[in-house]
Formats: structure tokens, sequence, C-alpha cells
């Protein structure tokens, strides 16, 4: 059933190197909550295997353990056979996205949110309701702290509530939990000004960077995007963010819509082909990995794979920029904050940084890291998995805020923007208000010394 | 498998916890010994001893066989399915069910993954001594039905010196408890008997394990060598010199590349590397270290390595550990063997390996436990290549041939599973096997317990091989025919 072009020929090559040790069985997050074998990766890959021995077919069964799957990489991470199972996973959604009919409502309800979340203008008029809403709310101190149940308070989650219904979510738990995670956006936030073209660096200039203003960070986040410009330049980058760059294509490429992908993917490269551009800065984590990855994306295109390795090997995440650029310029004021730094996974697994964005937060007088339970596992966000699969990613996301709970902690510092939104519906859910900050911006109110 | 009995299973576990789609019944055809499949006729996650006991007693009553399963990782197909029949695995029983520091012993349920133990104790200088190389994986359970072990059992014991009791269910359903929270307890050692029992006897569902203090002081080194019997003969000196290192292993440059592909330890290019490892109270490690040291010396070690502090440490161990499953950087099929040599006959056997590998023209590395002279050679092949998988197959049966030639054991921690049942008669004589048949018969009349495992024919209680002949231990009133 599975088609045999040269792309899954060269991922054979994946499926052959996993000699079923099942070392990776541990970190996987669906193993970790249902302990079954088809939803660990090493049963995932047995089935790709099976589906291309013909013992398998892409049937709705098949098509579940995959859409169960996070692609948070922690199996990379954990493999000793060196399996990639990202080209493996994103071919497989590909193959499932091609010849798998969805029902209608599920069809729908993907097609709208690749339509709607890679293109900041929608985005902004999609949330303009909530944001509406969030002022009347205001206005009416609407909302009082509510608690939640003991019992969803406690620090970690019973295996044995955790139950793999084999069943897609329904478009109305979707519908709902989208509407839960969706950001506390006013309308101030929502229109907040973009990032300048160009920010000159403060003193002698060290490198020259073009920061990705990405989609969602613009729209959701956009002081994170103004602190990182502000961080960089203070040592000593001129940042430019040019008008013209657009969605980085991670959420299509994660969801195996590679032809879609690979225009974004285009798009941006041509965006940034500007003289003097040493780096291009990232400062949320699902992007920085997918365009890493660019080079692999567009290797087949004979006008891109040059110009696509080339971009990629510039790509850095903020936090990785920081840390090469040497010895701090600008003075670092105290702040007196106890963090708990969540790993993004595709920062952590994808990527391999775990110590930059640490050094980075550590290095700031006054900061104390504090070490969370469960650091390396998924907080359920995962791309666009939060919107699909609301109900795994709300017991991911519970696990989650009940490690961060446990360290008490002033701030959770957050590198990607995904998982910001799901751990702060998570602390919601459990009656919590905690700040969650990117680590630049913790940073940047460190070096203007103070909020 | 008819319906009423899958409809059972799931009014005792719950629908979601009955697996019977053929589809996801292809993902528990096999363990870490891939070669090996069958599908099941479906699976069952209970997440309790009360869930485990009820599905045990309806598969007593309709005579489905059963197999239990941990987390799959075993390399003897001991969790290879029966054909038609139930496959219990307990990766939901993951409880952590009581840490007692004072005490040193922590109480589990079977799911619990080795390194768990210690990851919960750690916090207070404690650890669980096994420690195979699948650690992070296996499951206690697991651990349990194979009796495994890992780099440091040479000086303190495999799982068997670990264990203080277990609640099991038998074959019938009944649940026991054998042993207890103390290290002795009165009457017959059939804590000893059940474990190592690669789940032929009971399902285990909870287990009390002995925790250790780390001790003051460990000293690692790490050297090369130009030849296998350079490296043999330090084995051989460091013992014989009356040292009891916490562990002594061996890796030749096939598993040496592998390992430096998957996890870059920094490992030397050579023919042959060793690594000890000395643990105890500060004074005595560092004299003896010293010897250590002098003995590589003087055996011509080409490089020696000394950890300088945990994390070198731990970057040399993660090599070793990483070693078999890293073979996927170097071959695309491998198939370890486990099989055991007196330490005096390693150099021999591992030239005799040589020879072998040179005329099958299949490649083998070869990583081993050499304080305990556990072999476990790595033979490289490629499904793809029609015949090769049946050629390893066979280099594999003629390397255990040359341990049971030296006087050594078809398995040293892996069990014998599916994979070496056949082997069996090779070490054992047919008195010695029909005891332990009678004594499986004992605990499982039916045969319904992993059957097929460990013993080279399946037979009925009762049923005879050959004419009658009266076993030493019957003629001693020691046991009888059941
Ligand atoms: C890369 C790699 C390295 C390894 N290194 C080592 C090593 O260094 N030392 C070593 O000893 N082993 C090693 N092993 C083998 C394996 O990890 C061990 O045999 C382990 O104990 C198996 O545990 P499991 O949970 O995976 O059990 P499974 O493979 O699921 O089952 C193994 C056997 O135990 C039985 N069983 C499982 N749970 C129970 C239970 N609760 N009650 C009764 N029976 C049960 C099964 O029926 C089966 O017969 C290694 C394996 C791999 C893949
Ligand atoms: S750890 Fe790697 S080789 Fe082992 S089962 Fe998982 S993916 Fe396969
Ligand atoms: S990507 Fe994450 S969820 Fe998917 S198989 Fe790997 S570890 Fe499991």
């Amino acid at each position: 059933m599975i088609e045999r072009s040269a792309e899954s020929l060269a991922l054979q090559d994946q499926i052959d190197k996993c000699v079923h040790c099942g070392f990776c069985l541990p970190s996987c997050p669906t193993y970790m909550l249902w302990g079954e074998e088809m939803d660990s990766p090493r049963g995932r890959i047995y089935l790709m295997k099976a589906g291309r021995e013909g013992r398998a077919q892409m049937t709705d069964g098949f098509v579940r353990h995959f859409d169960a799957c996070l692609g948070c990489m922690a199996c990379v991470t954990a493999c000793p056979s060196g399996v990639q199972y990202g080209p493996l996973i994103e071919t497989t959604r590909g193959q499932i996205d091609r010849q798998h009919p969805r029902p209608f409502a599920d069809r729908l309800f993907r097609s709208a949110i690749f339509a709607v979340l890679p293109y900041p203008g929608r985005l902004r008029v999609a949330l303009a309701p909530l944001a509406m809403w969030s002022s009347v709310v205001s206005r009416w101190s609407l909302v009082v702290g509510r608690r939640a149940p003991d019992d969803q308070r406690r620090t970690t989650v019973d295996q044995r509530r955790t139950t793999n219904d084999h069943r897609p979510s329904t478009i109305f738990t979707r519908l709902r939990a989208a509407l839960a995670l969706a950001p506390r956006v006013t309308f101030s936030s929502l229109f907040a000004p973009a990032v300048p073209e160009r920010t000159p660096a403060i003193g002698e200039r060290r490198l020259t960077v073009g920061l990705l203003t990405g989609c969602a960070q613009r729209v959701m986040f956009p002081q994170v995007n103004a602190a990182t410009a502000r961080v960089l330049a203070a040592e000593g980058c001129d940042v430019v963010a040019p008008a013209a760059q657009g969605c980085c294509g991670a959420l299509a490429l994660h969801a195996g819509r590679l032809d879609e992908a690979r225009a974004f993917a285009r798009r941006a490269i041509a965006a940034f082909e500007q003289p003097g551009v040493d780096r291009i800065g990232v400062n949320a984590a699902g992007c920085g990995s997918s365009m890493k990855e660019y080079g692999e994306l567009l290797a087949d295109d004979p006008a891109w794979a040059d110009r696509a390795r080339a971009f990629a090997s510039k790509v850095r995440d903020a936090s990785e920029l920081v840390d090469e650029l040497g010895p701090p310029r600008a003075t670092r004021h105290p702040l007196k904050l106890r963090v708990a730094y969540q790993d993004a996974c595709h920062l952590a697994h994808a990527q391999g940084i775990r110590q930059a964005p640490r050094d980075l937060l550590a290095s700031i007088p006054g900061v104390e890291l504090l070490p969370i339970a469960e650091a390396d596992v998924c907080c359920g966000s995962a791309g666009i998995y939060n919107l699909v699969e609301p109900d795994t990613a709300r017991q991911l996301g519970d696990r989650k805020a009940g490690c961060i709970a446990a360290v008490n902690p002033d701030v959770i510092a957050s590198a990607n923007p995904g998982c910001t939104l799901q751990i702060a519906a998570a602390a919601r859910r459990r009656g919590e208000d905690v700040r969650i900050l990117h680590p630049m911006e913790i940073l940047d109110a460190s070096i203007k010394g103070g909020w | 498998m008819d319906a009423a009995f899958v409809s059972e299973l799931r009014r005792i576990v719950g629908t979601e916890h009955v697996l019977d789609d053929a589809l996801e019944l292809l993902t528990y055809e096999c363990d870490a010994l891939p070669h090996l499949r069958e599908s099941p006729a479906a699976v069952v996650l209970p997440a309790s001893a009360a869930e485990v006991q009820a599905v045990v007693r309806l598969c007593a009553r309709h005579g489905v066989p059963f197999v239990a399963r941990g987390h799959g990782t075993g390399l003897s197909g001991g969790a290879l399915p029966v054909p038609g029949g139930l496959v219990i695995a307990l990766a939901r029983l993951n409880r952590v069910l009581d840490v007692d520091i004072p005490n040193q012993r922590v109480t589990v349920e079977p799911g619990v993954t080795n390194l768990e133990i210690t990851k919960q104790v750690a916090p207070f200088g404690c650890y669980y001594a096994p420690d195979p190389s699948s650690q992070q994986v296996c499951s206690i359970g697991g651990n349990v039905a194979e009796n495994s072990g890992g780099a440091h059992c040479l000086k303190y014991g495999f799982t068997t010196h670990h264990v203080l009791g277990v609640e099991a269910v038998l074959p019938d359903g009944e649940l026991i408890h054998i042993g207890g929270t103390l290290v002795d307890t009165p009457g017959p050692d059939l804590l000893g008997l059940l474990i190592g029992s690669e789940g032929t006897l009971a399902i285990v569902t909870k287990i009390i394990v002995r925790i250790l203090r780390r001790p003051e002081a460990v000293q690692t080194l790490l050297a090369a060598f130009d030849t296998i019997d350079a490296g043999g003969a330090v084995v051989s000196d460091v013992i014989g010199a009356g040292i009891i290192p916490a562990a002594i292993e061996m890796m030749d440059a096939l598993a040496i590349k592998a390992a430096e592909a998957a996890v870059h330890p920094n490992f030397p290019p050579a023919d042959t590397v060793l690594i000890v490892e000395l643990d105890g109270p500060a004074s005595e490690v560092k004299a003896l270290f010293g010897l250590v040291h002098a003995i590589c010396e003087r055996r011509g070690a080409t490089t020696i390595e000394v950890a300088q502090n945990d994390e070198q440490r731990a970057r040399i161990w993660r090599g070793r550990k990483a070693a078999f499953a890293a073979m996927g950087r170097v071959s695309p099929n491998y198939y370890v063997q486990d099989g055991v040599v007196p330490r005096t006959r390693l150099p021999e056997v591992l030239n005799r390996i040589r020879q072998l590998e040179a005329r099958s023209g299949l490649r083998i590395g070869n990583v081993f436990h050499a304080g305990d002279g556990n072999l476990h050679p790595l033979i490289c092949y490629d499904e793809r290549v029609p015949g090769e998988a049946d050629k390893a197959v066979d280099v594999a049966a003629e390397i255990l041939s040359y341990c049971i030639d030296a006087g050594g054991s078809l398995t040293g921690e892996h069990g014998i599973g599916a994979d070496k049942s056949q082997y069996m008669p090779t070490m054992f004589t047919a008195e010695d096997l029909d005891l332990m048949q009678r004594v499986r018969c004992a605990f499982d009349p039916h045969g319904l317990s992993n059957p097929g495992k460990v013993f080279p024919t399946p037979r009925l209680c009762g049923e005879v091989p050959g004419p009658y002949r009266q076993h030493p231990a019957e003629a001693a009133g020691l046991a009888e025919r059941l």
C-alpha cells in the first residue's frame, strides 16, 4: 500500500536501522500513558515496516497510531541505533494525507488549521473575537480565580487513569480544546507594531542576524520578538526582520504536508537572502528545527537545493546565538526569580539544545533555576497536536503542569509559543495563575534592568 | 479465540485494554529478537494483580495458553506469543509501591523499569545493583523471569541475589507470596526456582528488591590492546591477584566502531578494549586500582585512560551499554548470542569465533562480561539477502557449541526462551531435563504458562519420552512422576 518513490526507498534505510531493541519505549509520551506497543516508537516503525511488506493496510486503525504520535522526537534522543524518526513520521503522514480519506469534519478542521495558523492576517481575524471578549471580561472583572478540585492538583498522573480509546476526537472536543488553548489576547497585543525591519547593533557590530518573526509568534507573542531583537542588538548584532517573510512551514512539514512546507521554505529563504546576513535567528523551537531541515526538504529541487542548504547552515536558535556570541557584552542586572525552564521538544530532542537556554538564564544574577521532573517529556503541545488530539494533549499537559507546580516557580521559561499556550491552559485547569515568559524576555528584562 | 472469551477479558480489564485487531497484534509478534515471530490471538493489559489473577483464571478455565510480557526487550524470544494464545502485557502495572530507605528495600510492580528503581532511591545515596545494558527500558518482571545480570554482576551478583520476595499468580489463577522482606525465609528456596523461570511457572505481580548504598569510591579505566589474548590475560591476572572488580568488560573492534558511531564515547580504535571498574572504601580502591593499572601496562596496553570524574565514567559506560543496540549503525540486522565459558578459556573460544567469522563471511562483534566469561557475540547479517538470516542462526549455534565444548553454558543472562530450547540437550542429560519438566508440571500441570519455551520439546505432564527410566532423584525418593 505504501508508495515506492525514491523518497520512500531512502526511508527504508531508517526502518532497517531499527533493531527492535525497545530503548526508545520509556521516553515516548504515548507509551508512557498507555503502555501499548503500537503506540510506541518501536511499534510505529514496525507498522511502517509491515506496511511496506504488504502485511498492513492503511486502515483507520493504522492511521490512528500515527495521528497519536506527537512528533516530539524523544525517541530520536533515546535511540542508540541512530534511527531518524523525523523523516519517517513526516513521510508516513504525507502518505496518509494523500491516500487516506478522512471523515468530512476531520478534513474540514485540519484544512481550517492550515488555512489560518500560518497566516498572521487571518490569525488576527480569528483571534479578534477573543480580544473583544477579553476586553469585556477585564472591564467587568467577571473572572475570579477558580481552584481546581483536589484530585486535579496531584503532581503526577496515575497511568491507570489514562486510557487510549483508539478513537479520533470529535469536532466538539477539538473546538472546545482550541478555545481553551487560545491565548489571552487583547486588541493592543493583537495589533502591536511589528519588529522594525532594521535594529542597529549597540556598540561595535559582531554579527548581522536575520530574525524570523514567525506566524503565530508575531500575532500571539509580539513582545517575544521585540525582546529578542533588543537582546541581540544589545549583544552587538544588527537585526534585520524582512517584512516579506511569512510562515517557515514548520506546521505543514510536521504534518507531512510537504509541498505546502516547501512553498513556505522557498519564500523564507528568498526573504532572508540579503547581503551580509550571517545568521538567521529563531525564537520558536518548532520553527528553528524545521528551518534547519530546509536542506533535506528541498534537496530534490535543483533550483533551490544549494540555497536551502546555505540557509539552513545559518539557522540558530536565539539562545544558541547568544551562546555563540561569546562573553556577554550588555550588563545583566539582577532579577530575583525562581525559574523553571521547560524544554521544548523541538529544541531539546530535535536540535539537541538543552544547555544554552539554561546557561543564558543562569547568567542572570539572582535567577535560580529549578530542575523539574520529567523535563524531557513532551507537554502535549506538539505543533497542531493539541488541536487535533485534545484528549491526549490534555493528559500530557496536566502531567507537565503537575511537575512544574511541584517546584513552585515564580516564572516558567518556555522557548516555544506552542508550549507556552499549552502549559498556560493546563495551569488554568489547575486554577493556577502562572507567569510564562520566553527566555529572551527574561534576559531582556535583566539587560534593561527591570520589566 | 472465541468471542465470549474476549468479551470476558474486556469485562475484567476494560474494553480499551484488550487488543484483538490484527494490525495491533502485529506489533506484539516479537521481542528484541525479531527473527522469531508469532502473532497472538489477543493482548490484554491488566492494571492490577487482581486483574492479572482474573485473566489467568479465565485462561485456565478455557485452556488458553498465555505469555507474560514486560517491555519486550528479551533477546531469546521469551515473550514470543503462542499461536492462538494470549499475551498478558504488564506495562501498565508500573507503580513503585514502597521505598523503604532505612531497611534498604523497594517494592514495585513488575512493569517498573530497572532504572526507575535506582532513580527513586538515588537521592538517598542508594542504587539497585543489577544493571543490564537495557536497564532504561527492561522491566523488573522481565529481569526476575530472566534472572538478568549486567556489567556489575561480577561483584554484586544477578537479579536472584537482590530479590527478597515476590507476589505471583500461578497458572491456575492462585495468588501466592514467596520470600518476604528479609534476606532469608524458612522452607525451600522457591524464590530461587521462580527467578529465571522465564515466565513458565507463574506471572510475577509484585517484587520486593534490595537496594545498596553507593560505594564510597569508584575508579574506572579503559585500556586498549592489540590482541584479544592480551586483554584476556589482564582479566586472568586481575582476578588471579584476588581482586574482585565491580566490573570487567571487553569489546572488540567492530563493537567499538558501532558504539563510537552511536554515542561517541571516545574509545581508541583498537583491536580490544577493556573496561575495569573498582569500587568500595576509598583506601582499598586506591591501592587495588594501582595494581590493575600496573597489570594492564605489563600486558602491553597501548593506551590507558582513567576516568577523572563521574562524567567521564558515564561516557565510558555509555559506550559499553549502547554497544548492542548500536549495531544498527554498522549492520541492518544483528543477532546477539549469549554464552558462557570458563574465564581461562576465553582467548581460545574468541579465537575460534574469529576463525568462524572469516569462514562464514558474516561479521561478528564481541562484547562481553569478561570477568564472568559471559560472551555476547553480535552476528551481523542482512535479512534482505536470501539465506543470510538462516546462516546467522547456524553461526550462533556453532558459537554455542564452542561454549559447551569449553565446559561453559548456553546462556549467561538472556535466557533460553524460544531461541535456544533446542540446544538444551547439548548441556543437560535427559534425566536433568526430565526433572526440570516435573518441577514445571508441579506449577503448571496443563502447560498454559509460556509453553514452548526453555524446554526442547513441549510435553504434557506425565508424558515420558522413550522407555521409562527412573530419574536419580526419583530413585533417591526426592521426586516423583506426576
Ligand atoms: C540492547 C539490549 C541489551 C541487553 N542487555 C542485557 C544485559 O546486559 N543483561 C541481561 O541480563 N539482559 C540484557 N538484555 C535482555 C533483556 O533486556 C532482559 O532479558 C530483560 O530482563 C527483559 O525484560 P523485559 O521487560 O523486556 O521482558 P520481556 O522481553 O517482555 O520478557 C522476557 C521474559 O520474561 C517473561 N516475563 C516478563 N514479565 C514477567 C512477569 N511479570 N512475570 C513472569 N514472567 C515475565 C516473559 O514471558 C519472557 O519470557 C538486553 C536486551 C537488549 C535489547
Ligand atoms: S531505540 Fe531505535 S533501534 Fe531501538 S527500537 Fe527504538 S527506534 Fe528501534
Ligand atoms: S515522536 Fe514522540 S510520540 Fe512519536 S513515537 Fe517518538 S517519542 Fe513517541
